[in-house]
């Protein structure tokens, strides 16, 4: 309906008056067949197997399902590694989002496409890109482990870094968006008050910016929660250590489709919730 | 014009070490600000032009927010800026306080943390740089404001809350982008009238930039008129409007502007000569009208009208189609004839005409 608003108003811009008010009601009124059958198979089908996921629900056995150590295990590690991931996400991804948004440099346009590529690239082959990069023989892994000992993968903290190289760019976007939206002109009014760059981004643009952060984390806290490919290969499925609730979800499939069933209820409440938390945000903006 | 006491004789425009010495050169595509500008501690300069002159460049050049290009920026013997003795401060360490157009105040402070942050960039404790703030808040006479978030202010609150905090970092500088753009005609008025008791006290530099003459003449000891990256003319406002060297700055500075005491709808200039306004007003007011509202008459009319004056013709001054008649008498005054009633009247300097005006064309504010 907004829609159709707008384009009504930008009708009338055009035409510099009113549009009769027939034209209008015809244009709000009904929706032609060949778009309406296709639009209700396409809602059946993102909702179907949704609804069938409630309908086969073991619901007498859930309270035991979700009771059993397994469950809590493997979500207890997913709620760390997802907070986790993001508090990283935020930390490196924020000032990103920043530079991207506020400073001129050369090769803008480019950066900007490498930090979505992960938006689009195949959790797998991210996984296997970590593992290259980070792994013990990694570019970067191999002097990690001959310095400090340290080693990423198939470690809880391997987990993180996978999730937090999926969800990372979900921050970005939305942070940049925010920050493009957001009058760069608050942190002129703060330099002349006497505010160094970066005291004006803390105390002015990042407060300014908060709702889009939050958008941000939020999406990228979904993301790194559902996160499968890139966690398995860097950092395998070792239960109560890598073992997150995809990961079991998948595995219970094979042997205990119910359980299966009732990780995969927990995770379709969270997706609600988070859509529920994020409403506003996105109710508003179509 | 000449009732206007408030103007800071030219003298003290002097280059000297202390105030500003400004000479702004902004290259931008096809635009190029070249702008020099000079004022001593405690002058108030209006920049005035139409829009795209280059007056808000030339005042974000002043804060440090767009680059010089060439030329150099001393304040108080200090060169703040000078491209080609490669010499740049940035704004945050500069002594200038800026009001911004639509004042930009942080929405997520409270009036009083809005003013309080200038001082708190400045070293003062969180304590401090409130009592600080309070202190300002109070000269504004927002003591009963400053908990509110900027959203919950009216508009001219917002504008002294913009005000106090650009003059919390006690800058040496302070500049005000339309400071009374953003406020309707009706708190305007009283605005405008406050915003000039506060830059009487300041004792610094007050740079502002406005389109609109009345708030300029009304704000400003002297005006500066910007037209395409240039200064076109300047002077105090009653030179610049008695002696307009372009067409535009004619039309555009074209005022008879008179202070006074108004009782109800007269008000009584400093001469003894009182003016009769649709306005009811008491106390100290100003009286604007344009040069256009005034008719000439060869005798003494009989007319309705309660303004009439005689008057003898000191000067007569083409521009564009129009005629400007400069008066002397009881009211000094300018007048707008066309070429036909200047012909048809026979004026000349020397000769002695009636002055009509209606009160309806007169505009009074409390000043």
């Amino acid at each position: 309906m907004t829609a159709t608003g707008t384009t009504d108003e930008a009708a009338e811009r055009l035409s510099g008056g009113p549009r009769p008010r027939r034209t209008v009601r015809r244009t709000r009124g009904g929706v032609p067949v060949p778009l309406l059958l296709p639009a209700l198979g396409g809602l059946a089908f993102l909702v179907l197997p949704l609804v069938a996921l409630l309908l086969r629900a073991p619901w007498r056995d859930l309270p035991e399902q979700l009771t059993s150590a397994a469950v809590w295990e493997a979500l207890r590690l997913s709620l760390i590694s997802a907070t986790a991931a993001t508090a990283v996400a935020l930390v490196l991804g924020v000032p990103l989002a920043w530079v991207l948004a506020r400073v001129r440099f050369p090769g803008r346009g480019l950066v900007r496409a490498l930090v979505t590529l992960p938006l689009v690239l195949p959790p797998v082959v991210g996984g296997v890109a970590l593992l290259l990069a980070l792994g013990r023989n990694g570019v970067v892994g191999r002097w990690l482990d001959s310095a400090f000992g340290v080693t990423l993968p198939f470690t809880t903290t391997g987990v993180v870094v996978a999730e937090a190289f999926v969800a990372m760019p979900f921050l970005v976007i939305s942070v940049e968006g925010t920050l493009r939206a957001a009058d760069p002109r608050y942190e002129e009014a703060a330099t002349t008050l006497g505010a160094s760059r970066f005291t004006a981004f803390r105390r002015v643009t990042l407060p300014l910016i908060a709702p889009g952060v939050a958008a941000g984390a939020v999406l990228a806290w979904a993301r790194a929660l559902g996160e499968f490919g890139a966690t398995i290969t860097f950092a395998g499925n070792f239960p109560g250590r890598t073992q997150t609730m995809p990961l079991s979800v998948y595995l219970a499939l094979q042997s205990d489709p119910a359980a299966a069933i009732a990780l995969s209820l927990v995770l379709l409440a969270v997706s609600i919730a988070v859509l529920a938390g994020l409403r506003d945000r996105w109710m508003a903006a179509s | 014009m000449s009732t206007r006491p408030t103007h800071t004789p030219p003298a003290v425009r002097q280059t000297t070490a202390e105030g500003l010495d400004a000479h702004l050169v902004v290259a931008r595509g096809d635009f190029r600000l070249d702008l020099r500008l000079a004022a001593a501690p405690g002058e108030v300069v209006a920049l005035l032009g139409p829009n795209g002159a280059g007056k808000t460049t030339a005042l974000r050049a002043l804060a440090g927010l767009t680059p010089l290009t060439a030329g150099s920026l001393r304040l108080d013997g200090r060169a703040l800026e000078d491209p080609e003795r490669r010499i740049a401060t940035p704004p945050e360490v500069r002594p200038v306080g800026v009001v911004f157009q639509d004042y930009l105040l942080f929405p997520h402070l409270t009036a009083l943390d809005n003013v309080a942050f200038g001082p708190r960039c400045h070293g003062l404790s969180k304590a401090e740089a409130r009592a600080e703030a309070a202190d300002w808040l109070a000269r504004m006479g927002l003591e009963a404001h400053t908990g509110a978030k900027p959203r919950r202010l009216s508009g001219g609150q917002a504008q002294r809350v913009a005000l106090a905090r650009a003059l919390a970092t006690r800058p040496r500088l302070l500049l005000l982008d339309e400071p009374l753009a953003a406020l309707d005609a009706r708190t305007r008025l009283g605005i405008r009238a406050q915003l000039r008791r506060h830059l009487a006290d300041f004792e610094a530099v007050a740079v502002l930039v406005t389109h609109d003459p009345l708030d300029a003449m009304v704000l400003a000891d002297r005006l500066v008129v910007v037209e395409h990256g240039r200064v076109v003319q300047e002077g105090t406002p009653a030179e610049v409007s008695r002696r307009p060297r372009t067409d535009y700055i004619a039309s555009l500075v074209g005022l008879n502007l008179y202070q006074g005491r108004a009782d109800g709808h007269t008000v009584t200039l400093d001469g003894g000569t009182a003016i009769t306004t649709t306005e009811d007003l008491t106390g100290p007011v100003f009286v604007a009208f344009p040069p256009s509202a005034v008719t000439l008459h060869r005798d003494r009319p009989d007319t309705s009208a309660r303004n009439v004056w005689r008057a003898e013709v000191t000067g007569l001054e083409s521009h564009g189609d129009q005629i400007r008649v400069e008066l002397t008498g009881e009211l000094p005054l300018l007048a707008d004839l066309t070429t036909v009633a200047v012909a048809e009247l026979g004026l000349q300097p020397g000769r002695t005409v009636w002055a009509t005006l209606k009160a309806a064309q007169t505009h009074a504010y409390p000043a």
